[in-house]
């Protein structure tokens, strides 16, 4: 039942992504509906409107959870594309192993960052 | 679609040709073959056959699209030879070619050895806990119209592996189980006189199984008797969710009849005449 | 006799754009993969550029080295990408989980299969990436 547990799980990343990532973009790239998340002028993606968000722990929270969840959605679907390649079994064990180790790494840096960013942006809004 | 004329015409039948103790790769031959109306690509190889090149080989059976022995690839697509007219696909050039996906034999005739494994690996048989039931029955399982509905279209498939040489991901990937086996899996998983979805859970989820399918539906769009393993799949899929999550359900047993006589009649149904001969008499 | 020749007809590649006669969901599919694997470069490349922000590097920001046509062009195309991959992926989700393939049917000649039936889906789910890929592309020019 593994391939059908990856697979569940990877609907599901998808589906949280749907809403995650399309918050995402309604925000990076609608001005009026992003005033609620970018007050401070006209873009979106600003430092000043980027240290806005990252000092919401709500933001901090989505942005690790959407990282997760598009890791893993991202990483399934290519290695499930790389497998149908009707590879030898040990290059496909390599595959998944590199997969696994470059995902994690990637989580990794982006969590932390997410976490530094909060910090940064907490300590600058107290001053 | 213009009317198609009655008078014969000539069409080139561009036939890929494989002999393994001749050549190391398949080329292509072309034949002028006289066609009228209604004729159909079997026919047409019959024609080369008795009047051009002896040498053509292929696979046939029945001629009228029910044994599933002659797929190939007419004009880029998987179809049978015998229910395929040849002017509703071609008006100056047929291509023919074997099934793709599969090794070559010779000529038109591909090895499907690999489909048939994969689909005894599904265990594509009634699966019952009671084994002494299934080889020395006691009784007869009443199963409703509506739960035959649930699986008899895919009990249509004819075994022509025109649905396995359409899908793309066979086209990579020789381990995948392919529609066929996995249509096979679901009309016995969809029985209700099986109790074998667990076990055959553990083969279909396994990772060549149904989730390497990603609904391109080209099995679907060529299947010759309208088996749809598409749909099939799709619905194992679902299954296979729903016993990961728990929400599989039990499967509920079928009654069991002990002769005739007993089940509820359904009130447009005549009663049986008079026995003429008792049983035990000559 | 020893074991005959045989020649192996499998497609590769080749394979994933045609082998049956295209249908609509065929090129769906092609689309779906292609997309993805475009919105999963873009992804990487994407932690790693905000994850300097931690450093206090904003290499997206006004004036800033990302800030050039070519940038600009290829996020709307990754936008565009994920317009499709996301409206296509609502109807696998749908589809994949047997929800808009119909019931098994006794099957009458001229056959009606589940591509039948979830076709109105996908007419609906590529309405519904155009006119993300409107709205993207209009804030992208109003920009």
């Amino acid at each position: 039942m593994k391939g059908t547990k990856y697979w569940t799980w990877h609907m599901a990343a998808g589906l949280v992504l749907l809403f995650l990532l399309g918050l995402h973009m309604l925000i990076m790239h609608t001005g009026g509906f992003a005033r609620w998340f970018a007050p401070h002028g006209d873009a979106a993606d600003s430092p000043v409107n980027s240290l806005f968000r990252d000092s919401k722990l709500f933001f901090t929270v989505t942005y690790v959870l959407m990282l997760v969840a598009a890791l893993y959605h991202g990483f399934y679907g290519l290695r499930t594309m790389l497998l149908e390649l009707t590879l030898k079994p040990v290059t496909e064990k390599t595959i998944t192993v590199v997969l696994l180790i470059v995902g994690l790494g990637l989580c990794g840096l982006g969590t932390w960052a997410a976490l530094t960013a909060h910090a940064i942006a907490l300590a600058g809004a107290r001053g | 679609m213009p009317e198609i004329s009655n008078s014969p015409r000539t069409i080139n039948f561009r036939v890929r040709r494989y002999n393994p103790e001749t050549v190391s790769v398949p080329r292509w031959q072309i034949y002028e073959v006289p066609v009228h109306k209604g004729m159909t690509v079997l026919e047409g190889l019959h024609y080369i056959k008795d009047h051009l090149d002896s040498t053509l080989a292929w696979r046939y059976s029945c001629r009228m699209g029910t044994c599933g022995s002659c797929g190939m690839l007419l004009n880029g697509r998987p179809s049978l030879a015998c229910n395929t007219q040849v002017l509703d696909i071609a008006e100056e050039n047929l291509t023919v070619a074997p099934l793709p996906n599969f090794v070559i034999i010779r000529d038109l005739v591909p090895d499907l050895c690999s489909m048939f494994e994969k689909h005894s690996f599904v265990r594509p048989y009634i699966l019952r806990a009671n084994e002494e039931e299934i080889n020395d029955p006691t009784g007869e399982f009443y199963q409703s119209p509506e739960q035959l509905e649930n699986y008899v279209q895919f009990a249509f498939c004819i075994k022509c592996g025109c649905c396995m040489a359409a899908c793309p991901t066979l086209a990579t990937d020789a381990r995948y189980l392919g529609p066929m086996p996995l249509t096979a899996g679901q009309r016995y998983n969809a029985d209700t006189r099986d109790e074998g979805r667990r076990e055959r859970n553990l083969l279909t989820g396994a990772p060549a199984g149904v989730f390497r399918c990603h609904y391109a539906g080209e099995c679907s769009h060529v299947c010759p008797k309208g088996v749809d393993p598409a749909k099939a799949l799709q619905l194992l899929k679902r299954h296979l969710v729903l016993d990961y999550l728990g929400l599989g359900g039990r499967t509920i047993p079928p009654e069991k009849l002990q002769g005739p006589g007993q089940g509820e009649r359904q009130a447009d149904v005549p009663v049986a005449p008079k026995k003429t001969v008792e049983p035990g008499h000559n | 006799m020893g074991e005959a020749r045989r020649f192996e007809n499998r497609l590769g590649l080749g394979g994933w754009l045609g082998g049956g006669r295209w249908g609509v969901e065929r090129y769906a599919y092609i689309l779906h993969r292609i997309t993805g694997l475009g919105i999963l470069l873009y992804f990487v490349l994407h932690i790693v550029v905000t994850s300097l922000r931690a450093k206090g590097i904003y290499l997206w920001a006004e004036n800033g080295p990302l800030h050039n046509t070519l940038s600009k062009a290829g996020e709307f195309l990754v936008f565009a990408a994920f317009a499709y991959h996301a409206s296509n992926g609502i109807r696998l989700i749908l589809v994949e989980l047997g929800f808009a393939v119909g019931k098994p049917i006794d099957p009458v000649y001229p056959y009606q299969s589940s591509l039948n039936v979830q076709r109105p889906l996908l007419i609906a789910m590529m309405i519904l990436a155009l006119i993300f890929l409107a709205a993207g592309g209009y804030t992208a020019l109003a920009k």
